[in-house]
């Protein structure tokens, strides 16, 4: 019955404590949106608005002269011809932007799955195996977020220069008979220096979900008679789906506008597709491009980005 | 226990027992192999040997900040050359690095002191005020902090460069509109969590002893909310004095460039340990913050569990 539903509605309303206020204290209507006005005004304006200046970059044109953009404010006025100039060079024989794009993608995907193999057994042993010495281990986990993701790279660097330390053991353990040269554009040293740099925040939301994990669950398994790896392959795993997914799309998301890792560690030879915006949007006359570029990211990554809304939302409402 | 495991496998598996029996060694490896209660050795030392790798690094480099030579890599002596000694290049010395040490301070204390106080009360307006425009504003501010920064480094400069070209000039102004922009989210977030935990009741409490709603925001609520406010300060601090994406961008030379972006450039050029000095700077202001942070944290939580307090602040990078 719908009139019974309403009733039901209603008193459950009345028995919440958000119903409670609602009824017992009269607020003006405008009282809590002008809390959240400032802030909402603040990225309407240099979030919103700002994007709305890179889409008429994108489809302005450039002062032949002085060779600055001229962004177009009216979508009616706006020409493509930038931006389908910079899509054709993702295909075909002039593809001046593939080479880039592609690495990202190579790079992206080895680093991501790296940090989601090394992450998840570290985050594993600290959950089950920490013990007395979990405090350490927790502030061990959380260390690199204090430490700026600069002078990570930039330690690593150092590192592997070639009168540095990594030359000196591996020469020393006769792995390699001459220095190597680690920073001229190897695809190995960027992907370690990406899962380097980001592999903490695939640690800490599946640390976060596996220390959750009721132990119980787990005895009662090999109560069971499912054997460790059966227990963990169809208790622990699919009980930490959800923090797998979301630590990947936490670490990726970054990746893919990632440019100074390259330029720390590689060269122009591992370029990604950060390095392409940012040398576009330095050299003088490529706004547009520049702006196109960035516009092809956020619609590349508009569903991860969602993605990772919709869980972080559903988090914080279960929290 | 172990003889009735081994009864078990003997009789489900007769296979092996006529074979020739398997030296000690093997059936010992087995017998490890099974063990349900055996010392996860790999994992450890991968766990181990994870923590020495994200933690070696980031001491060598603070290490050879104190080098006596021009290397960052072979050791020549302690000396505070990069720091104070050198009358040019060190950290305190060299013009260029002297005036970031201050630009950096200014930009992250600036922001910090705007970029709390909105996120402060968008997180309490948004808290009550229901709707689709307010789930609106909610995913706007959130796409803003998971976004690449690139992103929006990029966006900024071109929007100040090209719609607000005579309204704000790249420099300090407009590294600081980027940075809050940028930073604004994480207030939200964790005032949010703090807000869910505390509940309505003090306010409701409050009221019914005959506060105005401004009272009680005022007066039960922001202290209650002084924690999660507080760590909101230590740790976009600690994140703007780090940033060098945003602010690169939107800098309008060499005498806008703080520490961090002065770091970038040095380091893709021909560093020296005054480099490492400079980073090690940042971190030391980063750490005191945080650890500030913490204790604060911890003397206005001190009615919690303890463990607890930790655990939330902790719980804040997430």
């Amino acid at each position: 019955m719908p009139d019974e539903e309403l009733l039901l509605k209603k008193a459950r309303r009345k028995a919440s404590p958000e119903g409670a206020v609602e009824s017992g204290v009269w607020y003006p209507r405008w009282y809590w949106p002008s809390f959240a006005a400032p802030a909402t005004i603040w990225i309407a304006i240099l979030f919103v608005l700002a994007f709305y200046v890179v889409i008429s970059v994108a489809f302005g044109t450039v002062d032949p002269l002085f060779r600055n953009p001229l962004p177009v404010y009216e979508p009616w006025w706006w020409s493509g011809a930038t931006f389908s100039d910079v899509l054709s060079k993702f295909v075909g024989s002039d593809a001046f932007f593939l080479p880039a794009a592609m690495r990202t993608l190579i790079y992206v995907a080895a680093a991501s799955v790296l940090c989601l193999v090394l992450g998840y057994g570290v985050a594993y042993y600290v959950s089950r195996y920490g013990g007395r010495r979990k405090g350490l281990f927790l502030v061990l986990l959380i260390s690199p977020f204090w430490i700026s993701y600069l002078m990570r790279v930039y330690a690593w660097q150092s590192l592997l220069t070639e009168d540095g330390f990594i030359n000196d053991g591996l020469r020393f353990l006769h792995l390699i008979p001459h220095p190597v040269n680690w920073l001229d554009g190897r695809p190995t040293t960027v992907i370690l220096g990406l899962v380097y740099g980001y592999i903490p925040y695939m640690i800490l939301p599946i640390y976060g979900q596996l220390d959750r994990i009721n132990q119980d669950l787990l005895e009662a398994g090999r109560d069971l008679g499912a054997s460790p790896i059966q227990t963990f392959w169809r208790v622990t795993l699919p009980l930490s789906r959800q923090a797998i997914l979301a630590g990947m799309v936490i670490v990726t998301l970054p990746m893919f506008g990632d440019y100074y890792t390259n330029d720390l560690l590689g060269s122009t030879k591992t370029a990604m597709y950060g390095n392409l915006i940012d040398t576009t949007i330095n050299s003088p006359g490529h706004g547009p491009q520049a702006g196109s570029l960035v516009i092809i990211l956020v619609v590349l990554l508009a569903l991860p980005m969602a993605y990772y809304l919709r869980t972080t939302k559903r988090a914080v409402e279960s929290a | 226990m172990t003889d009735a495991n081994v009864d078990l496998r003997v009789v489900r598996r007769p296979g092996p027992a006529e074979t020739p029996p398997r030296s000690v060694r093997t059936r010992r490896t087995t017998r490890w192999r099974k063990d349900p209660w055996r010392k996860p050795r790999l994992l450890g030392s991968l766990t181990w040997g994870y923590f020495a790798w994200s933690t070696l690094p980031v001491i060598i480099a603070v290490v050879f900040s104190f080098n006596n030579g021009r290397s960052r890599s072979s050791w020549q002596g302690f000396s505070m050359r990069w720091w104070t000694g050198d009358p040019y290049n060190s950290l305190f010395h060299d013009p260029a690095l002297h005036d970031a040490i201050f630009q950096s301070l200014r930009l992250s204390g600036l922001t910090m002191l705007l970029a709390v106080p909105l996120g402060t009360a968008f997180a309490i307006g948004l808290d009550r005020w229901r709707g689709r425009a307010a789930a609106g504003a909610n995913f706007t501010m959130l796409l803003s902090f998971v976004m690449p920064e690139i992103i929006l480094g990029v966006a900024l400069f071109l929007l100040f460069t090209n719609l607000f070209k005579n309204l704000v000039h790249l420099g300090t102004f407009a590294q600081i509109l980027g940075l809050v922009t940028y930073q604004v989210s994480y207030p939200v977030i964790i005032v949010r969590a703090r807000l869910l935990s505390i509940g309505k009741e003090y306010e409701e409490a409050a009221m019914d002893l005959g506060a105005s709603p401004t009272q009680s925001v005022r007066r039960v609520l922001l202290p209650l909310l002084f924690p999660a406010i507080f760590a909101s300060f230590a740790l976009v601090f600690a994140d703007s004095i780090d940033d060098f994406v945003t602010v690169r961008y939107l800098s309008s030379g060499a005498n806008t460039e703080p520490l961090s972006v002065k770091i970038y450039s040095a380091a893709r050029a021909s560093p020296t340990p005054a480099v490492n000095a400079a980073a090690t700077f940042l971190l030391a202001s980063t750490l005191i913050a945080i650890i500030l942070g913490i204790v604060v944290y911890r003397f206005v939580t001190r009615g919690q569990r303890s463990d607890m307090a930790t655990k939330e602040f902790v719980h804040f990078q997430m």
